[in-house]
């Protein structure tokens, strides 16, 4: 599929071109700066489910707990903002000046020592990437190395996901409890509830998008991409043949991981606070849906599956509120029985062959070698 | 129906608004007997909202979906009611009052959302909506940047006063206060078990019962929270049973609070006897319907607002919200509270004399509705409600029993000083 | 916290603690069994095992207003009638969602909890549009309410006996169907070994249905008895999906023991914890202890043969 150099074949370079243009010149031009600044949202969504597609789709695991990640990125991202803006003057009405107002609400007269490091933006950015990673590190070394299967693996990060939320819940006083860190105005000054400062955040998020699609189609192009998928189908025969099975998972997990962190950094940049509701069971399932509507095994279709599943959301939950939970529990079930390749399976039988006339190639060569999602499990 | 716009209120005696004041007094007048309005429409919206000729548009922003939905029908009905009848009443500058409902759906983001586009795409003249703190808080910066006027029913912690939200329910150090020096006084209560479900309401609302057990010379002997949702409330009662409080203190919310009246009195704790007492805040008449009557008889509620209330103005609402929603439907705190948002509003534009929301703001404090059902109620600087605060017996019927209202109306202090 | 006490009443107060610790025991096994069937022994991830309880207390809630109205003279035993009816309610339509749903699946597990996730969301909004989205109460006969006093301070729930009553009839009933009938037989050769099942003239079919059916229906009975200590709105179900699957997996898939001995375990750790600890903070210490433990011995407490 790769002409043997470049890890962008022509049908990436095609996907990717497109998807910029919708991106970058078509939404921006065609709908207003509300509209727009809802895509922003749900293409942070797209993160973790480019992150589940490697781990789910291409690696074989599932996690539940992708809100876990998502939820790191954004609470150290919501936390530096806070800092920003609860500055002395600011807060002067305060029992405690200089401190979040959250915290001054329980009694608490000194900002905690993990809060500290996070008036640093520097620090933040490095947080976003390196907790993630770090947690799930701990959580894939500990389950990867006892070679935990699939079942229990959801399960287990499924428990942590709900874990976590009842601690951020009962720990108001460090965490903003079930309200979540709110009210975040400035980033280094600069405004960012301005409808200028949405397009620029917009478009950020938009070219972080594109960036790390190519880190993703890198890493599946390289080995290490070719022995997940092996790791999924046979996973014992890859271990026969001297592979360590476990440190593959655990770097595609971790991996996944940041991606969903950074997708939870700009969600706390674009919408304007992070809380709780973001981290626990059901958003996690949800985005574990984005990307089985995508196509599990496509990086492109899970971004086309989170914004179509998210617009339909808006759409019919403002239409038609009753129908909507029938609608997506539908979704659900379709997804599995009907068209398990979602998006992108269609995509691939229907309009691929078509596509790859017009590029002028032959279209036997550009099978990837990841069809059969029924072998995962 | 009617609704006086005080004149002498504080903001009266500011030059610039003496005109528009007189004005709107006027035209209420005429509104209430029926003539279409004199003032075109760019007089009384000079900042485009969504005012034309004949019609002025308002926002309801709920959740009809999801987790919350449970609690928030019964505020959708009561605001709808409300701008039904004032509507038949002639409307609002002879103005009829057209609403867009949005679905907050549970999730904070979304309540956001769409108060971004009830201001922003649809221009409406006032919010009437949010039942939870967290969406509450998530909105406001909407609400704070965009100038719109958000109407919130819910009792909540307070520590919160912003200009663009009037809050129709009590803070908490009301609906606090007034329970515990009655409880102590009537009662003579001396020890106290605070329980909770696990977030800032209950956290803050015991914080604020603490510091003011503990002003009054009697003690605290346990405080406790559970996540939301939880369902196992044996270990708890145990160590009610151990301390042997006078009053056990309880906020909790939503599904929790079956399991934990059920398991209290499967555990032989009788509230009728009165030892302990039971003391809640967070138990309304809509409650109750999922509890059981006979599983919460005899604990006692302390809030502004319950159906039983004997007073005219009530018993045309229960009326009318029975005609309109069904006999068998029972009215809680927080939808009388929902109910008084429309009537604020009308009240407010009609001393303003503008649907400016800066003119509705400044004409707010001080506006006073003689006709709400709780009784008279009016607007404080700080944009809450004076109100006055009871205490009910609850029934077996699922009704409460009125058993002590305070003589006076109770200051609204979002910020109490010494109880934080 | 214990110094103004007398021996007796700390003796008293670690009674009924020992007994609240009990009826968590029970409850959780209440919950768990259906699932440990279905999952450990199907290996059908059924995110829906919630929603079919809450079936089982609609069914009940139904029940108690039609004996009301209509029966008033035997409303005292109308529970075991409920109980009876949501077994059959629930497991009907757990034969139906076998059929139409799962087996389609049984290959991927992964995936069954993708579809019964839906299949849950698809139900609470069932649920919401037939019932409301309010909470509803039931009504119980007056002897399943109070409490039996032995002294001052022990006073034994009476619906705390009922549902410990419940659970050994249930989890005994559950032994003799899995492991002396023959249907158990069937369904045990099934899981161990399909085709060769199947060769010796098993339905194959027929059994998985009936397994199904079979944990659904257990579910329904455990719901008809949460009426007793908890609520039955539209989204009660989810409440209990984490704790539940955590049980099931913490004993080890395939054991229906190792289902009752983690029940045991968790629930004596959470009432323990509760009793020294605020409420919340308990909840996460048994949690995070749960998952700490699977991390070290992902195959659970019983169970040594399913690694997948």
């Amino acid at each position: 599929m790769t002409n043997g150099k470049f890890f962008l074949g022509r049908q990436e370079l095609l996907g990717l071109a497109i998807l910029a243009a919708l991106i970058f010149i078509v939404l921006p031009a065609s709908i207003d700066i509300f509209r727009l600044n809802l895509i922003g949202k749900y293409l942070t969504y797209a993160f973790v489910a480019i992150g589940l597609v490697l781990c789910w789709g291409m690696g074989g695991i599932l996690s539940l707990g992708q809100g876990v990640f998502f939820g790191i990125g954004g609470y150290c991202m919501a936390m530096f903002l806070k800092l920003e803006s609860s500055t002395p003057e600011a807060t002067k009405i305060q029992s405690t000046p200089g401190i979040p107002d959250f915290m001054d609400w329980n009694q608490i007269t000194e900002l905690p020592w993990f809060w500290v490091p996070f008036n640093s933006l520097a620090f933040t950015l490095i947080a976003i990437f390196v907790l993630p990673a770090f947690f799930a590190f701990i959580i894939g070394a500990a389950m990867f190395k006892r070679r935990v299967g699939g079942v229990y693996f959801a399960i287990i990060t499924q428990a942590i996901a709900a874990i976590l939320t009842i601690l951020i819940i009962g720990q108001q006083g460090y965490t903003g409890g079930v309200n979540g860190i709110t009210d975040l105005r400035t980033l280094l000054g600069w405004d960012i509830r301005t409808d200028s400062a949405k397009y620029v955040l917009y478009f950020l998020n938009g070219a972080l998008l594109i960036g790390v699609l190519i880190a993703c189609q890198f890493v599946l192009k390289s080995k290490l991409g070719r022995l997940l998928v092996a790791v999924r189908d046979k996973e014992d025969r890859v271990r026969f043949s001297g592979y360590d099975v476990a440190n593959f998972k655990i770097f595609v997990f971790c991996f996944a991981a940041v991606l969903s962190a950074i997708g939870g950094a700009m969600f706390t940049l674009q919408v304007g606070f992070m809380s709780p509701s973001f981290v626990g069971i059901v958003p996690s399932i949800e985005m574990v849906i984005y990307c089985a509507v995508g196509g599990r095994l496509s990086i492109f279709g899970a971004v086309y599956g989170t914004l179509l599943v998210n617009w339909a959301k808006t759409t019919f939950s403002e239409t038609f509120p009753e129908l909507w939970l029938f609608g997506l529990g539908a979704l659900f079930i379709a997804v599995v029985l009907v068209f398990p390749n979602g998006l992108s399976g269609l995509y691939r039988t229907n309009v691929a062959p078509a596509v790859d006339r017009w590029l002028g190639r032959s279209s036997t060569s550009a099978k990837p070698p990841l069809e059969d999602p029924q072998a995962a499990e | 129906m009617n609704n006086k716009s005080e004149l002498k209120g504080p903001t009266a005696s500011r030059r610039g608004l003496i005109l528009g004041t007189a004005t709107a007094f006027a035209l209420s007048a005429f509104s209430q007997i029926g003539f279409p309005s004199a003032a075109h429409a760019d007089d009384v919206n000079t900042t485009g909202l969504a005012v034309t000729e004949d019609t002025v548009k308002v926002g309801i922003l709920h959740s009809v979906t999801g987790t919350m939905a449970i609690s928030e029908t019964g505020s959708v009905q009561a605001e709808k009611l409300a701008i039904e009848q004032i509507n038949a009443m002639g409307g609002v500058l002879g103005r009829q009052i057209e609403y867009t409902q949005e679905d907050g759906a549970s999730d904070w983001p979304t309540f956001a959302e769409k108060a971004k586009k009830l201001l922003v795409n649809d221009k409406v003249a006032a919010v009437f909506g949010c039942w939870t703190s967290a969406s509450r808080k998530a909105v406001l910066p909407v609400f704070e940047q965009y100038n719109g006027m958000l109407y919130y029913p819910t009792f909540y912690e307070g520590l919160e006063q912003s200009p663009n939200v009037i809050y129709t329910g009590q803070e908490a150090t009301q609906q606090i206060i007034a329970g515990i020096d009655w409880v102590a006084k009537e009662k003579g209560a001396k020890s106290f078990y605070l329980l909770g479900s696990d977030y800032i309401w209950p956290r803050t609302s015991n914080k604020i019962a603490r510091k003011h057990i503990e002003k009054l010379g009697l003690k605290v002997v346990g405080e406790e929270y559970y996540p939301l949702g939880h369902t196992q409330f044996n270990s708890v009662i145990n160590k009610i049973k151990l301390k042997k409080p006078d009053v056990i203190y309880a906020i909790v919310v939503g599904g929790s609070n079956v399991a934990f009246y059920k398991q209290l009195k499967a555990a032989g704790i009788d509230m009728t006897k009165e030892k302990p007492v039971l003391l809640t805040i967070s138990v309304t008449e809509d409650e109750i319907r999922g509890i059981g009557g006979e599983n919460i008889t005899g604990a006692y509620a302390a809030m502004k607002y319950f159906q039983s209330l004997d007073n005219p103005n009530n018993e045309a609402f229960v009326k009318a919200f029975k005609e309109r929603w069904g006999d068998d439907i029972v009215i809680g705190d927080v939808t009388q509270a929902a109910y008084l948002g429309p009537w604020l509003w009308k009240a407010a534009v009609e001393k303003a004399g503008s649907f400016d929301i800066d003119k509705v703001r400044l004409a707010s404090p001080g506006i006073e509705l003689t006709t709400a059902p709780e009784g008279y109620v009016r607007v404080h600087e700080n944009h809450h409600l004076w109100s006055k605060t009871r205490v009910g017996l609850a029934k077996p019927d699922g009704q409460y029993e009125l058993v002590y209202e305070t003589a006076d109306l109770m200051e609204p202090d979002p910020f109490p000083e010494g109880y934080q | 916290m214990f110094a103004d006490y007398t021996w007796t009443e700390l003796g008293s107060i670690f009674a009924m603690q020992g007994f609240a610790g009990l009826i968590l025991f029970s409850v959780f096994v209440l919950m768990a069994l259906g699932l440990a069937i279905i999952f450990g022994q199907m290996g059908v991830i059924n995110m829906a095992h919630g929603e079919f309880m809450i079936l089982g207390a609609y069914v009940t809630y139904l029940c108690s207003n039609f004996f009301q109205a209509f029966l008033p003279g035997l409303f005292s035993i109308y529970f075991f009638i409920a109980m009876a009816l949501a077994f059959v309610a629930a497991g009907a339509l757990g034969a139906f969602v076998e059929w139409a749903l799962i087996r389609h699946l049984y290959k991927r597990p992964l995936d069954t909890l993708l579809a019964t996730w839906g299949l849950s969301l698809i139900m609470q909004q069932a649920y919401r549009s037939i019932f409301g989205a309010r909470e509803v109460g039931v009504t119980l006969p007056d002897w399943l309410l109070g409490s039996i006093a032995l002294t001052d301070i022990i006073e034994i729930p009476i619906n705390g006996l009922f549902v410990m009553a419940l659970t050994l009839v249930i989890a005994v009933g559950v032994y003799f169907l899995m492991f002396k009938s023959r249907m158990g037989m069937q369904t045990r050769a099934v899981v161990q070994n399909r085709v060769m099942a199947g060769a010796v003239g098993i339905n194959t079919e027929w059994v998985d249905r009936k397994t199904y059916a079979l944990g659904c229906g257990i579910a329904g009975i455990a719901g008809s008895a949460f009426t007793m200590i908890g609520s039955t709105g539209p989204t009660a179900g989810q409440l209990y999906i984490v704790d539940t699957f955590l049980i099931v997996v913490f004993g080890g898939a395939a054991s229906l023991l190792g289902t009752i001995a983690s029940s045991f375990a968790i629930s004596q750790a959470q009432s323990t914890m509760e009793f020294f600890l605020s409420g919340s903070m308990a909840k996460v210490l048994t949690l995070l202890t749960v998952v700490g433990i699977l991390m070290l011995r992902p195959e659970g407490l019983f169970s040594h043969k399913i690694r997948r």
